[in-house]
């Protein structure tokens, strides 16, 4: 299935402190449709992001997503108060890099059977139509 | 009668902390609005400035944004608003900025005016008071509620302002404001609230305006905006030529540096944000509506910070280059620890590693296990209660990485390079201590509100 970084997809991804007892993550899209093709990719969830961060469910005191801004986001609790001895990140915005690099599938159920058909049957050299050629070229192209 | 509509500038989010942008608050103040409201303070700074009451912004640069605000508004004659001064809203940071508002008025021989100020500092004895009465004092975010132990380790304790000692102020009729510690949307909030406005609306253009151009694209901070509160809607407008206030903007703006972005809490209530709907009014302006304020049940709470000191502190710089030096970094560091140990046995001290190249940034939380760089730089931040133990903990810390007692290490001389030989003083290290809420009688009872005549 044809996949796209994260980072590709979103306007914003960040990590601030949320007061002094936890740190949150927006994922914030520019189009509607990427923050659909995220919600629906079930890519990003509680139990995906505890995972990404090795911390247990309940660390993760908020998940939501916020249609009004096409925003994914999630809040988890630090385990010392920021600033606090030991500290790496008094503000907490450099935790969100590991999620630039999630792979989101871009193509829907549908259209992923037909497109991931052709490009298949291009690999083995299958005969195809012409027209099916060009879009596959050019879709080459742009990338 | 209420006016029709009431227009609040917001020239900083967080005001001295970096310098506000002087061409946009130029234009926004040309409009004239009706209220020149700031906020001077943030917790993001981490807890050692309220423990040790001191300002992380250079005091050059808060005078600078109060000295705009103070002229603009000056020059109309319309209401200045700070709260949170000088980054804590400590006792001593609002002395300060009285002073400072005392030295512009001189420097611009300013006409007499009004100026209240207000203390946000809580006595702990208050706090005992209140543990020894089994009044709950609720922890935030996951605390517990507070122990007479935690109390105890706390320097200084602010009480986080809501609305009132604002209103307040306004009552008595001031032309400047300067405030203890506040909530940053309670300041804007109050403003319209004193002036007629419903609290649905007053609230929800505090949460707008309180990071100023934040809530505005493309990301540029320190630039001005303008609310408008009417008895329907807000309205958020961006001052800056190349800024606009998008619904994306400002809907995104809803869920900064919050948990989740449909609650705010005040002392005295919430603001439900969950069916705010947001429209482009004009190019530059956002319209909201939808948002309702909740007030509590019960007793007012009124949040609490409180900030504790950990120790005295050194920081120690150590380079790593032998690739199998790198490999075995864990180990390196074990011995270091233990030496420290060796040494400091049964004496207090906390020691930590920060290792750049590794995981220096995210902790465990880092999910690259591997290490992926030719070279690594150690952070050595060791901590006791005094500053020669402090500082011989990170010395040790430090130079033992030099002698780590690998078995396959080729180099001999020395497996660690040293920017510098010894180690450096850093600033004490605090930790918040308190996150929590008191109930209180009386909205004021935190607060003391005191008046002067300036110039």
């Amino acid at each position: 299935m044809k996949t796209k970084r994260l980072v590709e997809l979103a306007k914003t991804i960040r990590s601030k402190n949320a007061g002094t007892d936890k740190i949150t993550f927006d994922i914030i899209f520019r189009e509607k449709k990427n923050y659909e093709l995220i919600k629906k990719s079930k890519v990003l969830t509680k139990q995906s992001m505890a995972k990404l961060f090795s911390i247990p469910k309940e660390r993760i005191s908020d998940f939501v997503e916020f249609d009004p801004a096409y925003a994914v986001k999630f809040t988890i609790r630090r385990t010392h108060p920021s600033g606090s001895p030991g500290e790496t990140d008094v503000f907490g915005c450099q935790q969100y890099p590991p999620l630039l690099d999630l792979e989101i599938p871009v193509e829907t159920k549908g259209s992923s059977t037909a497109r991931g058909g052709k490009r298949s049957s291009h690999r083995v050299g299958r005969l195809r139509s012409p027209t099916s050629r060009t879009t596959l070229s050019k879709r080459r192209k742009r990338r | 009668m209420s006016k029709p509509y009431l227009r609040i500038l917001c020239p900083n989010g967080h005001l001295g902390f970096a310098p506000t942008k002087e061409e946009s608050f130029w234009i926004g103040a040309k409009t004239k609005p009706d209220y020149y409201c700031c906020d001077s303070g943030s917790d993001d700074i981490g807890p050692g400035p309220l423990g040790s009451d001191t300002s992380v912004s250079p005091y050059e640069w808060e005078k600078h944004d109060l000295e705009l605000m103070l002229l603009a508004a000056r020059e109309q004659g319309v209401p200045m608003m700070i709260g949170s001064s000088g980054d804590t809203g400590t006792n001593s940071r609002v002395d300060m900025y009285v002073e400072m508002i005392r030295d512009l008025s001189r420097k611009h021989g300013l006409s007499p005016f009004k100026l209240v100020y207000f203390y946000s500092e809580v006595d702990k004895e208050y706090l005992r008071k209140k543990i020894r009465q089994n009044i709950a004092i609720e922890g935030l975010d996951g605390r517990k509620n507070l122990t007479l132990e935690e109390l105890e380790k706390t320097e200084r304790i602010v009480a986080v302002a809501g609305v009132h000692p604002f209103i307040k102020a306004l009552e008595m009729k001031a032309d400047v404001i300067i405030g203890g510690r506040s909530s940053d949307a309670a300041i804007f909030a109050a403003a319209a609230i004193h002036e007629g406005f419903p609290e649905n609306h007053a609230y929800y253009l505090g949460k707008v305006l309180e990071c100023a151009s934040f809530c505005a694209e493309p990301y540029m901070a320190k630039e001005t905006v303008i609310g408008t509160i009417t008895h329907e809607d807000v309205k958020v407008t961006a001052m800056h030529p190349d800024q606009r206030c998008t619904v994306a903007s400002v809907a995104g703006h809803a869920m900064y540096e919050r948990s989740n972005p449909f609650f705010e809490y005040f002392a005295g209530g919430a603001l439900d944000m969950t069916h705010c709907k947001y429209e482009q009014f004009n190019k530059k302006t956002t319209r909201i509506t939808g948002h309702v304020f909740v007030p509590i049940q019960g007793k007012t709470k009124v949040k609490l910070e409180g900030s504790g000191k950990m120790g005295e502190r050194y920081i120690g710089i150590v380079g790593i280059r032998d690739p199998y030096s790198v490999r075995n970094i864990d180990k390196m560091i074990d011995w270091a620890r233990s030496q420290v140990e060796e040494r400091l046995s049964g004496k207090e001290y906390q020691l930590y590693y920060h290792i750049y190249g590794k995981n220096g940034v995210m902790g465990d939380l880092e999910p690259v296990k591997e290490i992926r760089s030719h070279e690594l730089c150690i952070v050595v931040e060791g901590m006791a209660p005094t500053r020669e133990v402090a500082e011989e903990v990170t010395l040790i810390g430090s130079r033992q990485i030099f002698y780590a007692r690998l078995p396959e290490v080729k180099g001999t001389a020395g497996t660690a390079a040293f920017p510098i030989d010894g180690v450096l003083p850093a600033p004490a290290g605090y930790e918040w201590t308190m996150n929590h809420v008191v109930p209180v009688d009386d909205p004021m009872e935190l607060f003391s509100v005191f008046e002067t005549t300036v110039g």
